[in-house]
């Protein structure tokens, strides 16, 4: 039995799904929370991200299950007290275990099969510079030469298939539940789909459902007997780094933009709610708080978390402990320092609320103050409250990156992509030049923030009734024809 | 007008004040200048010698708020917050921490010319080219232009700055050899040692703000005073020009103003990277070698500069719109 970890912030994503399951559930039971959410889902690219979003979701809540595998008895010691791995592993590790073990020794291009830095080898009693084999990477080719290209092209083949065989069966199964909930024979659900006639633009999502599925089965096949992205200066995978990279971005993105609601909200609408002296200190404070530049604000605190952690190591066990422990005060930090943009905004809007009928009637009635903001005023500005959350998530994601570069991020021993990007920095300026770790931690991170910035584009125009975003739509043909 | 002026002050002084005694309670209260000793020299296997030696050679071996062993004023004044934090306010910022770094008011009266000259013309420059790009956008609005300039400005923002910097650097200084890799040289040669980056500092922060000034063009120009002003016959141009562009000014001015004080500190990855030596540089080293004077000091002129800029802000908008009065 393997001794579970139980890390800062594993907890906090866990508990934050279970926000997310229980708010999923009252949006069904409040039929105007379900059009405000249809809105957003009617939106095509909001649609179509918040699959990638899901897919990153899921491999975050992989990689927050840890654990610490029991290390095999040693041999001649009877009744030994169980012993476990240092090393803390999450379920994700252990379904790539693959790519954790197949260690080169150095850098290595995508899919290559050999080495990138050339080596003295004896080769039939001749001292040659070549690049040498890798150890993992194609080890399986006799004469790569001449296997390396079909081989690559039957990976591809097969892994298309694979991801097509998915694909298929999941839009089959989706069809299927919409026949179903809609009662109609499933070749007419097909093809009002296929014709763009529903309201929700499923056609969208299938497309993006097929593309996730080809790109991702390639993808495994390639990585399965090569190094996809290939690997860094340590000889470590790239592509599993950058798996591992999606979590901290939505550790951060996540965690952070929720450590800034409980102080902006309970703020905000007292400052609202109350005016007169309260809301100058409260004002006061946030202005002071947003006056210093953030990046500093951040490192001044992040340098005090170091000290912090410096003073009490006996906070942690492991490595992996006190990182954790870094990225979630880190997330603290960034909660703390972030609640002044939203504080302004609910602040202004609890004034407008606390002057309408409604509340002046529940003022007249005697309701308590703590009640009357509870429940008149919390429930009307909760929709800032997402479209905030919603926008900040992309933005902290772009931060953390700065932050890493400038020193104050997450620890250097945790996968990151501002980590990520820091090293590329260096092996940028190298000839002939590395790119690959820099071009995988792009693509992963481009992709998650633009997925990110259209879902809160999509959220944004759901909910905020006056935000007029202006969506470009193109004019149809014939109007512009005229 | 002076009356408000004078209000701002005196609120800004406030503020400035509160800036002060948060930095203050972080720094000494939250961890003691003994703490901070012992991660500057190193480690835990440091004597207390050594602790001591270091903070009588920085003065944070005085008391805290007051010294009960001086007379007279010196009770108030022989103190660490007032040397290290009140008299932040006569702009005298005392030693950095580490050992080489020297005295800070120096360093950043050097500096702050280099920082200047390269988010002012970056201010100025991302004003425009953002303006411009936002309308032609919507000069073409529900073209295919428009479709494909707001795209790749979703996409342009969801980027992040460090990968403008590592490309551009590499294409533009590496393949093409079009610019110096970095450093920075005085006088007139400083043009080419700034040009890369602060083009690539446009091109990294044009995404959001075309994205936001398009909005707001197209928010002025279903207003009515666009239909008369085209109703009577006057060209898109001019409409957009003088009637719709003068007319966003407030907003524009409200969002490029509120990252003034930004971009003279939040250059820094930039300065950092193209080896500038400005303040940003300053503040990324001062982190690295984890000074936490110098991180003090510019957190205070940090919020001094974003409180100028917000004075400048009330006084533009009084220039954008005749309406509007102070007061």
């Amino acid at each position: 039995m393997p001794k579970f970890v139980l890390l800062w912030t594993d907890v906090s994503m866990w508990l934050l799904m279970a926000a997310v399951l229980a708010y999923v559930r009252f949006i069904l039971v409040r039929p105007n929370l379900r059009t405000n959410w249809r809105k957003v889902f009617i939106d095509a690219p909001a649609l179509c991200s918040s699959l990638v979003l899901v897919l990153c979701l899921l491999v975050t809540l992989l990689d927050s299950l840890h654990y610490r595998p029991l290390l095999p008895p040693a041999p001649g010691v009877a009744n030994a007290p169980a012993a476990y791995d240092p090393r803390t592993r999450s379920v994700l590790d252990a379904g790539l275990w693959r790519l954790v073990e197949s260690r080169e020794a150095t850098y290595s291009r995508p899919l290559s099969y050999v080495g990138f830095t050339k080596e003295s080898i004896e080769v039939d009693g001749v001292v040659q510079r070549v690049a040498p084999r890798l150890k993992f990477g194609g080890a399986h080719l006799k004469d790569p030469a001449t296997q390396w290209l079909p081989d690559i092209a039957r990976l591809v083949a097969t892994g298309l298939a694979t991801g097509a065989v998915l694909a298929a069966v999941l839009s089959l199964a989706f069809l299927a539940v919409l026949a179903r909930a809609q009662r109609r024979p499933l070749a007419d659900c097909a093809r009002d789909v296929w014709q763009q006639q529903t309201q929700v633009p499923w056609r969208a999502a299938l497309g993006m459902l097929w593309l996730l599925a080809l790109l991702g089965g390639a993808a495994a096949a390639l990585a399965g007997p090569y190094h996809l992205m290939g690997t860094d200066t340590t000889g470590n995978d790239v592509l599993y780094q950058s798996l591992k990279s999606i979590r901290t971005a939505f550790v951060i993105g996540t965690l952070a933009t929720v450590a800034t609601l409980p102080l902006a909200v309970v703020l905000g609408i007292m400052a609202g709610y109350f005016k007169g002296w309260v809301d100058e200190v409260i004002q006061y404070v946030y202005t002071v708080l947003s006056s210093v530049p953030n990046v500093l604000l951040i490192a001044a605190c992040v340098l005090m978390v170091q000290v912090f952690l410096d003073k009490n190591p006996e906070l942690f066990e492991t490595g992996a402990e006190r990182a954790d422990l870094k990225l979630f005060l880190l997330c603290v930090v960034l909660g703390l320092t972030g609640w002044a943009g939203l504080c302004r905004l609910l602040r202004g809007e609890s004034l407008k609320l606390r002057e309408l009928e409604y509340v002046q009637a529940a003022n007249a009635f005697g309701v308590s103050h703590t009640r009357i903001m509870l429940r008149h005023i919390f429930p009307n500005v909760a929709h800032l409250m997402l479209i905030v959350t919603v926008l900040e998530f992309s933005a902290l994601i772009l931060y953390e990156a700065v932050l890493s570069y400038v020193g104050v991020g997450v620890d250097p021993s945790m996968n990151s992509f501002g980590g990520m990007i820091n090293t590329a920095r260096g092996e940028m300026s190298r000839d002939p030049v590395v790119w690959w770790s820099f071009a995988s931690a792009f693509g992963f991170m481009v992709a998650l923030v633009l997925a990110a910035n259209l879902f809160a584009d999509g959220v944004r125009d759901a909910f905020d009734p006056r935000a007029r975003t202006f969506r470009v739509r193109l004019a149809p043909k014939k109007a512009r024809g005229a | 007008m002076s009356g408000y002026l004078l209000r701002r002050i005196v609120y800004g002084a406030l503020i400035l004040l509160g800036v002060n005694l948060f930095t203050f309670f972080l720094f000494f209260t939250v961890n003691t200048p003994d703490d901070m000793a012992r991660l500057n020299l190193g480690g835990k296997r440091v004597t207390q010698q050594a602790v001591e030696k270091w903070k009588v050679e920085r003065g944070y071996d005085k008391p805290l708020y007051f010294n009960d062993k001086a007379q007279g004023s010196a009770q108030v004044t022989d103190t660490i917050f007032w040397e290290r934090s009140v008299s932040l306010f006569a702009l005298k910022f005392g030693r950095a921490d580490s050992e080489s770094a020297g005295d800070i008011g120096h360093e950043v009266a050097g500096r702050m010319w280099v920082s200047l000259q390269m988010a002012l013309p970056l201010f100025i420059l991302q004003v425009i080219a953002s303006t411009a790009f936002a309308l032609l956008l919507v000069m073409f609005r529900h073209s295919r232009l428009d479709f494909w300039g707001v795209v790749s400005c979703v996409l342009m923002l969801s980027i992040s700055s460090l990968f403008y910097i590592i490309v551009g650097q590499y294409l533009f200084s590496r393949v093409l050899k079009l610019a110096p890799i970095s450093g920075y040289a005085p006088g007139l040669d400083a043009i080419k040692f700034l040009v890369l980056p602060i083009g690539l500092s446009l091109l990294a922060r044009i995404g959001g703000e075309a994205r936001l000034f398009r909005a707001m063009f197209l928010e002025e120009i279903s207003k009515d005073y666009v239909r008369t002003a085209r109703a009577k016959g006057l060209a898109e141009q001019v409409v957009l020009f003088r009637h719709v562009l003068r007319n966003a000014l407030i907003p524009i001015i409200t969002s490029a103003g509120g990252y003034l004080p930004y971009v003279f500190m939040g250059s820094l990855v930039f300065e950092n990277f193209f080896g500038l030596p400005g303040l940003g540089a300053y503040v990324i080293e001062a982190i690295g070698k984890q000074d936490f004077a110098i991180v003090r000091t510019m957190v205070f002129l940090g919020s001094l500069l974003y409180i100028a800029t917000f004075v400048l802000i009330d006084l533009a908008y009084t220039w954008a719109d005749p309406r509007v009065r102070l007061g």
